[in-house]
Order: structure tokens, then C-alpha cells, then sequence
């Protein structure tokens, strides 16, 4: 009797380790059949990494992409080093046209555009990484639990997502920064606060199917704790559509961030913000005469947007090929 | 399907309720208050006092927002903290500009996206398909207001074509030709972001129907590869587009703000602004609550069209 049950025990063990680890990969490469080939099973992650970075690569858009979403972050982390003059020194040449001290130029108060450029860099990126971060983790923690005890809490979980989903996203936004006070901080805040259905939903669908497969049966049957299949077995192999969901969302906070500033909801002068240097560029006569102060703000959030959204895109094709 | 419909209007109110309360709950957390907003500083505090006990701004939460609740359900909007006037009246002046500037923006979208969408699918992984996933990524990732201002420094102070902003030229004759000059570039701006999302999303739908084993069939009888796509594919695939129009109607409604602030277009984008900046809480409630309704109305109709469109989704 002992013998028989150890060896149920063995075999959900092991029914377990290749699924838990192979289940992403077993799903996309129905080829492949259920028992994991033997590399793969030595070194899932290594192996599905290779992969999924084999159709990245052949993405041209998303590659560069990733070359200037890499180098946007490197001029982010470097930009007090990288800036020609400091981003909210004053000069005395108010809306000079650019020379060689100022490459791009000053602004209506005398302020370097280049440096501001570099400095709104910063903010943009913070505001897109640390939006993302907050809201990816609350409404994966969010969707992984409601889906997994399901019941009455599943219940009460989507009717506040359907709430939270129901409010026109840039009104609210608006009328809460508002309420609150713009600031950095307020605006990564409201950003998140009104993001995390979204991903809660998702996740909670992924896990609703992942729940009902043997492995998951079998953890449970060995008595694992709730989080050590959570976030052993059941996250990792719900990963894929969150990490692309995260991209996503790194551009659209950042084009959010912009909209507000733009509209003085956000990042608060002096403090720099291509939002609020473009907002300084609706008088005609800056439109005309002046496009140092808003084509190159409004160049670079297009392209930090564009080269996000295409790693984006290139991560969906990779980590989902049945697309 | 009238179950179904019963359900999710049923399962609305609770919602709508919630999203009334954390309206209610973030006007409150505002620290300004409406009435030192606007009135000079000299006015003597009992005058304040009692113009704030006018508004109903003395009494607790609870009590006000069951005074707004019960007024709501009476039919009646309350007025506006600014202007005085009937909050109900002020969003009726203002939605006529605003659904004309959404409508015609996504009939323009859709004019657009639909023809480059189906060209796109047609000629799948050649150059054309992959420049038009590039451009559909430009369109979704320009911000509507550096897109907005490019407009106006192009066709108004390069060519001067089209007026700057407004509805109607000031002291000119109005009609709609002037109205439609006036419309061309705010309708553009919120056009484009159309057409960068559902390029990709006709181009898809396209595909899906491209290859079902029925236009294999078609082409083996020998019918003109033209048929096949125009009439046989293009049907099947045109479908699913038509009923995921629904979800474009928040997005436009958010990008209204903007857009209506950049070219001071006279609609709701433009009265939501005023209303944040002068903490209108009124006014601001009733938006808030109209754009929600907006928001469920039309996620209930994609999700009924979806299943007209393919029988085969059947909601319980």
C-alpha cells in the first residue's frame, strides 16, 4: 500500500515538473507532443527563451525597437550626465533660435531645449516603468487569486474591474490628478489605479483554463501551498500575454503622462515633460515661427511611443506564434 | 438573447451605483473648494458660509450624496457651481458638436482602414502588407496633439486652407460649408488613431477568413481570384469589423478631450475641461455618469452584434 502510493506520489510529481516547466512550450509547439523532449526538460527556460528570442529577432520593426527603446533608457539613467546645461537654468536669450551653445535652441523663458529634451526623458520613462510595474503586479496578484478561489470573490473581483473599466479612462484620469494635485508621483498613481482591471481580467482568464489541467490537479493533490502553485506553476505559464500587456502599456502611460501634462494635469513646470513643453507651443506664433519648441518634443514621444509599441508587437508575435 | 440582455442591464445598476460613488467619493477629495473658486477674497466669511449652505457643501458626504442620488433619480441633474445653469441643459448644448466631430471621425476611419485593411491581408507578408502594419503603428502611436498642431501649422499658417479652431467662423455667415472647413482637422486628428487600430484589426479578420477551406473550394471551382476575395471573403470578414465599431465610441470620446482642446471645438472634451478647472462637481458628476453610461451601452451592443454577426457565440 505504501509502496503504491509513493509511487502516485512520484508520478504526479513528475507529471508536475515537465508540465509545469514545458506546459507554455507544449502549447506552442503542438508538434512536439506532451512528453517534453529530453533537452527541454533539462533546461525548459534556456530552451523556451532560445526560442521565443529566434521569432523576435525576426521582426525587423521590433528589433529596432528594441535598439531605441535600449538607447532611450540608456539617455533616461544618464541624463544628468548627458544634459549640455542645466534643464531649468535661465538665460537671457528667450526663445533664441538654435546655435552652436544651444543645439536646439532656448525656450519662452530662456531654458535650454536640448537639456529639457533629455531631462522630459527621464520623466517619461519613470512615469511608463513605474505605472507599468504597479499595476502589472496588483492586477496579476488581483486576477491569479480571483481566479483560483474563485466563488463569491471571483464574483465581487469583476464586478469593481467592471467599474473600474467603465469610467472613460482619460476623463477620470483627469478629474482625479485634479482632485489630488498634479505631481509625479499622483499622476503613476491615478495611471495605475485605473489600469489594473484590464490585467486582472486577463490573467484571471489564462489561469481559469490553466486551473483545470492535470498538473495543477496533481500539485494540489500532493498538497502544495496555494502560493507555491501560484507562483511556481500557475504564473509562469501565464506570463506570455501579461508581458506583452506590459509593453503595451510602458507606451500608452507614457502617451497618458504626455496628454496630461499637455492639458497642465501633469508634470508641473519647471520640471520638464514633452506633455508641457509641447502645451507651451499652442500660441501661433511659437507654431510658426518658433519649431525648436515643439516639433523635437513631440518627434521624440513619437518615437519613444512607436519603438515600444513595436517591441510590443514583436513580443506578441514571439510568445504567441499561433497569430 | 433577452435573458441575457435583462442580465447585463441588471448587473449595470449596481455598477453605474459604484461608479457614482467613487465619483462622488474623488470630487470630495479635492482640497479646493468651489465657492472660494469664486468669489473675491474680500467677500465677509457668514456670506461664504451661507452661499456654501446654498450649494449643500456643509453637510456630511452621506447626506449630499444622497441629496445628489435622489435629485438623480428624480430626473434632475442638479446646477451647475459656475454658471448656475441646468447641468442637463449644458451637456445637451454640448453633445451635438461633440457627436458630430466623433462621427465623422470614424466615418473617415473606417473609409480609410477598411480598403487598406482588406489590400493589406490580400497581399499578406508582402511589402505593402508590412509598410501598412509600419504606418498602422505611426497612426496609433502619434500623440493627438503634436499630430493637432502639425495639422494647424501646415494647412493654416503654411497654406491658410482650413481655420485654426472653433465651429463656426466669428461674424461670418456660418452654414455648413464653414462648419465642415472647421471639421476637417480635428475629425482628421481623432481619424487617425482610428485607422491605426483597425487596419490591423480588418487586416486579421481578413486573413481568418482567407483561409477557410470554403474559399479553397471556391477558387478549385474556378472562381476569378477577384470574386473570391471581393464577394465571398470580404462579407464574411466585413462582419466582425462592423461590430467592434462599438468599442471605438469610448476611445473617441477620451480623445475628444484633447482634440476638442486643441482646436476649441465647443463639445463635451472641452466642457469636461472647464468643468475640472473650475471644480464644477455637478457638472462634473453628470459627465462622469453620461460617459459611463456611453461606455456599458456600448459594450453591451458589440457584445449583441458580435453574436448576430456569428451565431455561433451564444451568451447565456
Amino acid at each position: 500500500m505504501r509502496v503504491s502510493e509513493l509511487e502516485l506520489q512520484d508520478a504526479a510529481a513528475g507529471l508536475l515538473e515537465s508540465s509545469s516547466s514545458g506546459a507554455l512550450l507544449r502549447q506552442q509547439t503542438d508538434s512536439r507532443g506532451t512528453g517534453a523532449s529530453n533537452d527541454i526538460e533539462t533546461s525548459p527556460s534556456a530552451g523556451l527563451f532560445r526560442q521565443v528570442a529566434g521569432r523576435f529577432v525576426k521582426h525587423r520593426l521590433a528589433v529596432i525597437g528594441l535598439v531605441v527603446t535600449s538607447l532611450l533608457i540608456v539617455i533616461g539613467i544618464l541624463a544628468p550626465l548627458l544634459t549640455p546645461h542645466s534643464p531649468y537654468a535661465v538665460t537671457a536669450s528667450f526663445s533664441a533660435a538654435p546655435s552652436g551653445d544651444h543645439w536646439l535652441g532656448t525656450d519662452q523663458v530662456g531654458r535650454d531645449v536640448l537639456s529639457r529634451l533629455i531631462a522630459a526623458s527621464r520623466v517619461s520613462l519613470i512615469v511608463g516603468f513605474s505605472t507599468v510595474g504597479l499595476y502589472i503586479t496588483f492586477g496579476t496578484l488581483v486576477g491569479l487569486i480571483s481566479a483560483y478561489v474563485g466563488g463569491w470573490l471571483d464574483m465581487i473581483v469583476m464586478r469593481v474591474t467592471d467599474m473600474f473599466m467603465a469610467f472613460p479612462f482619460l476623463m477620470v484620469i483627469l478629474v482625479v490628478v485634479s482632485a489630488l494635485g498634479a505631481s509625479l508621483n499622483t499622476i503613476i498613481i491615478v495611471l495605475a489605479l485605473f489600469s489594473w482591471p484590464a490585467v486582472a481580467r486577463l490573467v484571471r482568464s489564462s489561469i481559469l483554463s490553466l486551473k483545470q489541467l492535470d498538473y495543477i490537479k496533481a500539485g494540489r493533490a500532493l498538497g502544495y501551498s496555494a502560493p507555491r502553485i501560484w507562483f511556481r506553476h500557475l504564473l509562469p505559464n501565464a506570463l506570455g500575454p501579461i508581458i506583452v500587456n506590459a509593453t503595451f502599456g510602458i507606451a500608452s502611460a507614457i502617451m497618458s503622462e504626455a496628454g496630461l501634462s499637455f492639458l497642465g494635469m501633469g508634470v508641473q513646470p519647471p520640471a520638464a515633460s514633452w506633455g508641457n513643453m509641447l502645451s507651451d507651443a499652442q500660441s501661433l506664433t511659437v507654431l510658426t515661427d518658433q519649431p525648436w519648441l515643439w516639433v523635437p518634443a513631440g518627434t521624440m514621444l513619437l518615437i519613444t511611443v512607436l519603438a515600444i509599441n513595436f517591441v510590443g508587437d514583436g513580443l506578441r508575435d514571439a510568445l504567441d506564434p499561433k497569430r | 438573447m433577452l435573458p441575457y440582455i435583462t442580465r447585463r442591464l441588471l448587473i449595470s445598476i449596481p455598477v453605474l451605483l459604484g461608479i457614482t460613488v467613487i465619483s462622488f467619493i474623488i470630487m470630495k477629495l479635492a482640497p479646493g473648494n468651489p465657492v472660494d473658486m469664486l468669489i473675491d477674497p474680500n467677500t465677509p466669511p457668514e456670506l461664504l458660509d451661507a452661499k456654501k449652505e446654498m450649494l449643500g457643501l456643509n453637510s456630511s458626504f452621506i447626506v449630499q450624496y444622497w441629496h445628489w442620488l435622489s435629485g438623480l433619480l428624480h430626473g434632475q441633474l442638479g446646477y451647475s457651481f459656475s454658471s448656475y445653469a441646468p447641468v442637463a441643459g449644458m451637456i445637451g448644448e454640448r453633445i451635438g458638436p461633440t457627436l458630430l466631430l466623433a462621427l465623422t471621425a470614424l466615418l473617415i476611419g473606417l473609409l480609410i482602414a477598411i480598403p487598406l485593411g482588406i489590400a493589406s491581408a490580400v497581399r499578406h507578408n508582402k511589402a505593402f502588407d508590412h509598410t501598412m502594419t509600419g504606418l498602422a503603428f505611426v497612426g496609433l502611436s502619434i500623440p493627438p496633439f503634436f499630430l493637432g498642431l502639425g495639422l494647424i501649422y501646415l494647412f493654416t499658417l503654411k497654406v491658410h486652407w482650413l481655420p485654426t479652431g472653433g465651429m463656426s467662423t466669428l461674424g461670418g455667415e456660418g452654414g455648413i460649408g464653414d462648419t465642415l472647413r472647421h471639421l476637417i482637422l480635428p475629425a482628421s486628428v481623432l481619424a487617425v488613431g482610428i485607422v491605426g487600430k483597425k487596419i490591423r484589426y480588418i487586416r486579421a479578420s481578413m486573413l481568418d477568413v482567407l483561409g477557410q477551406e470554403y474559399l479553397r473550394t471556391a477558387r478549385a471551382k474556378g472562381v476569378k481570384e477577384s470574386l473570391v476575395v471581393y464577394k465571398h471573403a470580404l462579407r464574411n470578414a466585413l462582419l466582425p469589423i462592423l461590430t467592434v465599431i462599438g468599442t471605438e465610441i469610448p476611445v473617441l470620446l477620451g480623445g475628444s478631450i484633447l482634440v476638442e482642446q486643441i482646436f476649441q471645438w465647443p463639445g463635451i472634451g472641452q466642457l469636461t475641461m472647464q468643468s475640472i478647472l473650475s471644480r464644477d462637481y455637478p457638472t462634473l458628476m453628470a459627465l462622469n455618469l453620461a460617459a459611463a453610461i456611453v461606455v456599458m451601452a456600448s459594450n453591451l451592443v458589440t457584445d449583441i452584434l458580435y453574436s448576430f454577426a456569428d451565431p455561433r457565440i451564444q451568451y447565456r
